[in-house]
């Protein structure tokens, strides 16, 4: 709870449930000598999980990637690849 | 500089729609706020309609929300943004805005908030001419209350308040076309764009926000619990409905039509039908007359369409 | 209350209204037509016409639309008004309680009329009682002076810090919306600055500031939001109280919450809202020349029902009738319900009437008839006006 009128959030207060305990024990990873910098991954994943440094491809944030694969179907050179949790959560 | 790296740059480190929400793994709904928001140059202020992107983004007291935005009800959200941007004018005409400069006001709303119990008040604020772009994320049934049919969802289309069954096959009516609705309105723009085709999306998304006054983009956006498939499967199968040309990609500019993406193979409307389980019934013996069906009024549409947009 | 004759214009209420606005010069307007507001709403769209005022008038395709709007434009930090009656407050009814749980200090004109079936255009407070339970502040006037006097007011009460809720100012359709009567207007700049600028903590607009609003709330958090909201409302007591006192000073014109008449002595006293008000005092005048000491406590706050106020008021009245311009079927009639909440525990017989549905006039005989029978037996709410067998 906050005190603002009518139950306003701000993002800057509110927290983000992180949503990589969705995942069923596979995440994706990427072979970057085939990665070309497409950015196509970063636009698919519905949930901001691809990481970028300015329009550079640097790695997925597993804390809130949810598994969906999405990002290994549209890779044009597929780079990415779904592999089994080291964890095996 | 590539259209993808743009949407990139405009984004500058701060997503409009971040991580952390709840839709569901794959949902296709982000992609389209995604590309719609970052193809926009402009400060933006998002109004959004009951449902599946209002719940899971913004479950009190988290938001996934970077940019101002506001839910008030389920058929109002083009009559909110109406009051906002003519706040916007009053505010801006006596040179009270908080910040100097243009801003763009985008609708968010489902199918069900725009073709059922959102069209009045759509209808209304195209009428009136407000300045905003009405998204419909069009997935072609109340998805957030658990896929109920709404006028949207296709002939045939099995759901759960027009369940296939052992005496049903589905939807009988046929969906509105809501895209024809819009252009009646005689609005400056209007598009009508699949999720799967960003580039696509994104010119149109550019060109929405640039129109002098409303614009409306209907967007086939997949769900892969309410279609019934894989969400690994959503390219193939949004790319199934564009080049079978059931979702046929186009403008509407100042009353001109124009077709934006023509297919190179035009494709059966098995390939829609085949992989998704709200279709299943369709490719069962039974289902063979209304998969005809459905197959004949995509052509005889589509020729309609191109005979339109070739004059 | 005296009015400067000299001062004065005849204005019927809608018009009385109108003027409110025009002085107000609020934003935004978002406005759908429904008798018998209209005056209202065409008044002002007259002086916008003219140059006389400056809102942006939005014509809605429905009053669903038009609240919708209303609350777009007063979270995007413009000072917002409406008006509208019955089956138009019907139809908004659903974002009113949206309305005050988002804290959209919203005004809201009301020409109180009977809700359908069937329908009816004439003076009822039914409409404003289907919204009671909504967290909106419902203000009730007498007459056409008044209905002008708490538009001017109702800004204020709905954009104070401690409130920000919509303001709903009612009036009985056609016995105020359509009467003239002479009312006095204060002067343009005086409404200026009396309702001075307007502010909301979190402007939609503001981008150095995005929020959400309008949050999915599940059971962890709804109760509490919506307790945040009777905090605002139980704050509006003092305000309105706060803000009519500073009314009074501007125009000499006092329009607290609850406004006793002639209470003093009184064996028996009547208590109602709206135009009845006035023909109330009237009897109670004659009767009292006739030495029966009999009074009248006339509401004009509903919402938020000034119970401490109603409980001092009535404290040494033995019999009490309470008026409601609105029924409910299987229930006690609203005024009444609360009327018998607040002086439980006390003295008094407290009895229900039902009057004027649907604008049935009230006549100084049957306000004679309440204060005659009020004592006697009989069941706990009685129909006056009310024609039997047919």
């Amino acid at each position: 709870m906050n005190d603002h009128p009518g139950g306003a959030v701000l993002p800057g207060e509110a927290e983000q449930p992180q949503t990589g305990g969705w995942r069923t024990g596979f995440m994706p990873q990427v072979d970057l000598t085939q990665c070309v910098n497409c950015l196509l991954c970063w636009l698919y994943c519905p949930d901001d999980a691809v990481r970028l440094d300015g329009t550079t491809f640097v790695g997925f944030d597993e804390r809130y990637c949810k598994g969906c694969e999405l990002c290994a179907v549209v890779c044009p050179t597929n780079a990415i690849a779904m592999v089994v949790e080291p964890d095996g959560d | 500089m590539s259209r993808l790296k743009n949407l990139v740059r405009t984004e500058n480190g701060t997503p409009p729609l971040r991580a952390g929400h709840s839709l569901c793994q794959g949902c296709g709904i982000p992609l389209v706020v995604r590309t719609v928001l970052d193809s926009i140059e402009t400060p933006k202020v998002v109004v959004s309609a009951t449902g599946c992107l209002e719940v899971a983004t913004t479950r009190y007291p988290t938001t996934a929300w970077n940019v101002p935005w506001l839910h008030v009800a389920f058929e109002n959200a083009a009559a909110v943004v109406s009051g906002v941007e003519s706040a916007y004018r009053a505010l801006a005409r006596r040179g009270a805005l908080p910040q100097d400069g243009p801003v763009t006001f985008v609708v968010f709303a489902g199918d069900g908030g725009t073709y059922d119990i959102g069209l009045q008040a759509l209808s209304g604020a195209l009428e009136r001419g407000h300045r905003f772009v009405f998204v419909c994320y069009d997935n072609q049934a109340y998805m957030n209350t658990g896929v109920q049919r709404s006028g949207a969802t296709p002939f045939g289309a099995s759901t759960t308040t027009s369940p296939a069954g052992l005496d049903a096959l589905g939807k009988i009516q046929e969906r509105k076309d809501i895209t024809a609705i819009a252009v009646a309105h005689h609005i400056p723009y209007v598009a009508q764009a699949a999720a799967v085709h960003w580039d696509d999306l994104s010119r149109k998304a550019e060109r929405a926000a640039k129109a002098e006054g409303p614009a409306f983009l209907n967007v086939l956006t997949d769900c892969p619990l309410g279609w019934g498939h894989e969400p690994r499967e959503s390219l193939k199968i949004l790319n199934a409905a564009v080049d079978s040309c059931l979702w046929p990609l186009y403008e509407v500019v100042d009353g001109n039509w124009r077709l934006t993406y023509e297919p190179k193979r035009k494709v059966p409307i098995d390939e829609w039908l085949r992989g998704q389980t709200r279709f299943a019934h369709l490719l069962r013996p039974e289902g063979n007359e209304t998969a005809a069906t459905i197959q004949r009024r995509v052509d005889e549409d589509w020729a309609a369409l191109r005979e339109r947009c070739a004059t | 209350m005296a009015i400067d004759t000299q001062r004065a214009q005849v204005l019927t209420g809608g018009e009385a209204v109108a003027h409110a606005m025009r002085q107000i010069d609020p934003d935004v307007v978002p406005v759908y037509p429904i008798t018998p507001q209209t005056p209202i709403i065409q008044g002002f769209a007259k002086f916008v016409a003219d140059g006389r005022a400056t809102g942006e008038i939005v014509n809605v395709e429905s009053e669903h639309s038009a609240l919708s709007a209303a609350v777009g434009s007063a979270l995007a930090g413009a000072r917002t008004i409406t008006a509208t009656s019955s089956q138009g407050l019907a139809l908004m009814a659903e974002i009113v309680y949206i309305a005050a749980s988002l804290r959209a200090p919203i005004v809201m004109a009301v020409g109180n009329r009977a809700l359908s079936g069937p329908i009816n255009i004439h003076a009822d407070h039914s409409d404003s009682m289907l919204v009671r339970d909504s967290g909106v502040v419902q203000l009730f006037a007498e007459n056409a002076q008044e209905a002008y006097d708490l538009m001017v007011m109702a800004p204020r009460i709905a954009e104070h810090p401690d409130v920000l809720l919509p303001v709903l100012v009612g009036q009985d359709g056609f016995t105020i919306t359509h009467s003239a009567e002479p009312v006095e207007l204060l002067p343009d700049a005086a409404v200026r600055e009396f309702v001075g600028e307007y502010s909301v903590p979190f402007s939609v607009l503001d981008l150095s500031r995005p929020s959400t609003q309008g949050p999915f709330a599940m059971p962890d958090s709804y109760f509490e939001l919506r307790y945040a909201q009777t905090v605002a409302i139980e704050n509006a007591r003092r305000v309105i109280d706060e803000i009519a006192i500073e009314f009074a000073e501007l125009s000499g014109r006092f329009h607290p919450a609850v406004e006793p008449y002639r209470l003093a002595g009184a064996t028996r006293a009547i208590v109602v809202m709206g135009s009845t008000a006035g023909t109330v005092k009237d009897v109670v005048d004659a009767l009292r020349e006739e030495g029966d000491r009999v009074g009248l406590l006339e509401l004009r706050s509903f919402r938020p029902f000034p119970r401490e106020a109603v409980r001092r008021a009535l404290a040494d009245v033995r019999c009490i009738a309470v008026l409601d311009r609105s029924d409910s079927p299987g229930g006690r009639p609203a005024l009444f319900a609360e009327t018998v909440g607040a002086v439980y525990g006390g003295p008094p017989i407290v009895r229900s009437y039902v009057y004027g549905l649907g604008g049935r006039d009230v006549h100084p005989q049957d306000i004679r008839r309440v204060f005659r029978d009020v004592d006697g037996a009989g069941p706990e709410t009685q129909y006056l006006g009310l024609r039997r067998n047919g």
